[in-house]
């Protein structure tokens, strides 16, 4: 697990870069600690495969300055740099066998070939793909592919390993299954996993920490916990899950005070209209819109008196009645702990 | 509604679309009868010519099965001739693929599209000139009076060229004569079959295999020996066999430009039609064909067309 007190590995202070004019990285500054797991998250055009670039060093920036390990790595080239990348495309070599591609990285090193084989094997029962070594990478599949992608750049030890989407090319099933494998393999080798993704859910569930990443700007740093429960902007709120946004007169109406809150549509209980405010919490009467029914849980969409469309979901914990679509248009009272309406800053 | 038809067209459609076997059989059948008559026919009626035989006599081809004429083919003329060829075109392909490569390489990594297209321009713009045109061009420019040996004479040069005329062998009196203006024009009449197989194979390379091999801390150097080379050596293949068998088979360059000793091409005119001894001729044409089925069958063990 990532100790807070060590030194950062990675170090990005005031970072910049330009393609033409997209200013693809914006003064970006940011930590990450040795051995955790820590992803960039964003849409496509954020910056976070070109940050990811900058760590390995096959780009360089514009301004600002980037430290590995407490170095500054501004005039080391990618071959020069404890950092190996599994790539999106996974860019095996084609006309190599999958044990000359895990064992590219020793081979160059000058490594014997007795110690070669042996860590080609070790690495490839560690990501649980025996038995392929003569194989070459035309003849496998692409979950097998990632294995070898992943095999081969691990075998150098690196002291961070740089994943660009990883998962991106597999299957929902597989790639929940991959999620858990390489949260395992982080932990037992205790490397240091930069990872780039625009998968909330992968983010949240593998990440000890991770940024958001939004025109190549930095939006929020923290554990998934906090970036979730407490989004700062309302781009994070919006980006990670789904979030209602709430501004301007709505939001005065509500909570007293024009300033941005975002409210997370399961925190948002729907009780009978004629209820009475439960305490502490912040209510609004409105009409429902729409409902959908998603198995296990059904979503509702409450237009609010007080001038807003709020989304509510409900867990289908107890028996659903039969006519869910029923709701479609009754008046209810939305009630919400006040706590829970966080406020946000305003849109960059 | 469908579309309006006649009748009979929508028969034939309709025919040829349940039964998608004979719609490929039409198909293929003219390019499959072209290759099949003309070129392996030909092919096949060469190989045979070779095993007659020409009467010294009375100067007919006797049409029997016979291995004299290979006898006459192993005479040291006649493999000083081979041999004077296959060097020269062994000579010309090495040069073409040391000169291709750079340019190959800039085209498909670095060349923004429109110079790309210009680069591809002018790397076809000679081959729209008559060939001998520009073979005639270079007798020019490499005569003793041309313009080569002016600018040589006048830049100080004029005694490194009388030396390098004065060599043995691929000397001679001026370089519009001699092995070495051979070479030359041979190299650049078919440098673009060179580059453009490269390109295409180099092309094909993904930017992220050169970054893998840099990441997994490969120096530029090994990355060019041991990623972008085998890559590009599918095309480097295919260039070779171009400019080897271009050179291999060539009569109008060394006539026009080389000293008197004579190459497989000069040969094989020579045989066929002054002689009329088709089947030594039949026989030298053999040579080339097992040369490149030699070294496309190396070319195979090395692992050229491994990652096709």
């Amino acid at each position: 697990m990532a100790d807070p007190g060590a030194a950062p590995v990675v170090r990005f202070d005031r970072v910049s870069r330009r393609f033409g004019d997209v200013l693809a990285v914006d003064d970006v500054s940011l930590e990450v600690r040795q051995g955790e797991f820590f992803s960039m998250l964003g849409p496509s055009g954020s910056g976070k495969t070109t940050c990811l670039r900058l760590i390995a060093g096959f780009d360089r920036p514009d301004r600002g300055r980037i430290e590995l390990n407490g170095r500054p790595v501004a005039d080391l080239p990618p071959y020069e740099r404890d950092v190996n990348t599994v790539f999106q495309d996974y860019a095996l070599f084609p006309h190599m066998t999958v044990g000359e591609n895990v064992g590219y990285g020793p081979r160059i090193r000058g490594v014997p070939r007795r110690e070669r084989e042996a860590r080609v094997t070790e690495m490839l029962d560690l990501v649980r793909l025996p038995g392929v070594v003569d194989r070459r990478p035309s003849q496998l599949s692409g979950g097998q592919r990632q294995r070898v992608a992943l095999a081969r750049a691990l075998v150098n030890r690196p002291r961070v390993l740089l994943l660009d989407e990883p998962l991106g090319a597999l299957d929902l099933k597989l790639r929940q299954q991959m999620q858990g494998e390489l949260k395992s393999i982080q932990e037992r080798l205790g490397i240091t996993f930069v990872h780039v993704t625009h998968d909330q859910e992968e983010a949240l569930a593998m990440s000890d920490r991770l940024a958001v990443l939004h025109q190549g700007r930095v939006e929020q740093v923290g554990t998934p916990v906090e970036i979730y429960e407490r989004p700062a902007t309302a781009f994070v709120a919006d980006f990670v899950g789904i979030s209602n946004l709430l501004e301007g007169a709505a939001a005065r109406a509500l909570r007293g005070s024009e300033e941005p809150f975002t409210i997370r549509p399961e925190k948002i209980r729907i009780l009978d209209a004629g209820a009475p405010t439960p305490a502490g919490e912040i209510a609004a009467v409105g009409r429902v819109h729409d409902v959908a029914y998603l198995g296990s849980h059904t979503r509702y969409v409450v237009a609010v008196d007080a001038g807003a469309t709020l989304t509510v979901i409900e867990q289908n914990r107890d028996a659903v009645p039969r006519d869910v679509q029923g709701a479609r248009g009754r008046r209810v009272l939305l009630a919400w702990p006040r706590e829970q309406a966080r406020p946000v800053r305003e849109p960059g | 509604m469908s579309p309006r038809r006649h009748p009979s067209a929508r028969a034939v459609s309709t025919y040829l679309f349940l039964r998608p076997r004979l719609a490929l059989l039409l198909l293929l059948a003219p390019p499959l009868l072209w290759l099949g008559v003309v070129y392996l026919g030909s092919l096949l009626a060469l190989v045979v010519q070779s095993f007659f035989h020409l009467d010294g006599f009375t100067g007919q081809v006797v049409r029997r099965f016979t291995l004299l004429t290979y006898r006459d083919l192993l005479a040291p003329a006649n493999l000083d001739i081979a041999l004077r060829t296959v060097v020269m075109a062994a000579a010309v392909t090495l040069a073409a693929a040391i000169l291709a490569f750079p340019v190959a390489y800039y085209m498909a990594r670095y060349a923004p599209p429109r110079v790309r297209a210009l680069l591809t321009l002018g790397v076809l713009l000679p081959l729209w000139s008559s060939y001998l045109v520009r073979v005639y061009s270079w007798k020019l420019i490499l005569a003793k009076e041309g313009i080569v040996s002016w600018f040589a004479w006048r830049g100080g040069l004029g005694p490194l060229l009388d030396a390098v005329l004065s060599l043995p062998v691929v000397g001679g009196p001026s370089l519009s004569v001699s092995p070495i203006g051979t070479f030359l024009t041979f190299v650049y009449v078919w440098l673009p079959y060179m580059i453009l197989p490269i390109e295409a194979a180099l092309e094909r390379v993904p930017r992220t295999l050169l970054e893998a091999s840099d990441d997994l801390g490969a120096s530029p150097a090994q990355t060019f020996r041991r990623v972008i080379l085998p890559l590009a050596f599918p095309g480097l293949v295919a260039g070779s066999i171009f400019t080897f068998s271009l050179t291999l088979g060539d009569f109008i360059v060394p006539g026009t430009l080389g000293n008197s000793s004579l190459f497989i091409g000069q040969a094989v005119l020579a045989h066929q039609g002054t002689a009329g001894n088709i089947p030594l001729a039949a026989a030298f044409t053999l040579i080339p064909m097992t040369i490149m089925a030699a070294w496309l069958l190396a070319a195979k063990r090395l692992g050229a067309f491994d990652a096709l």
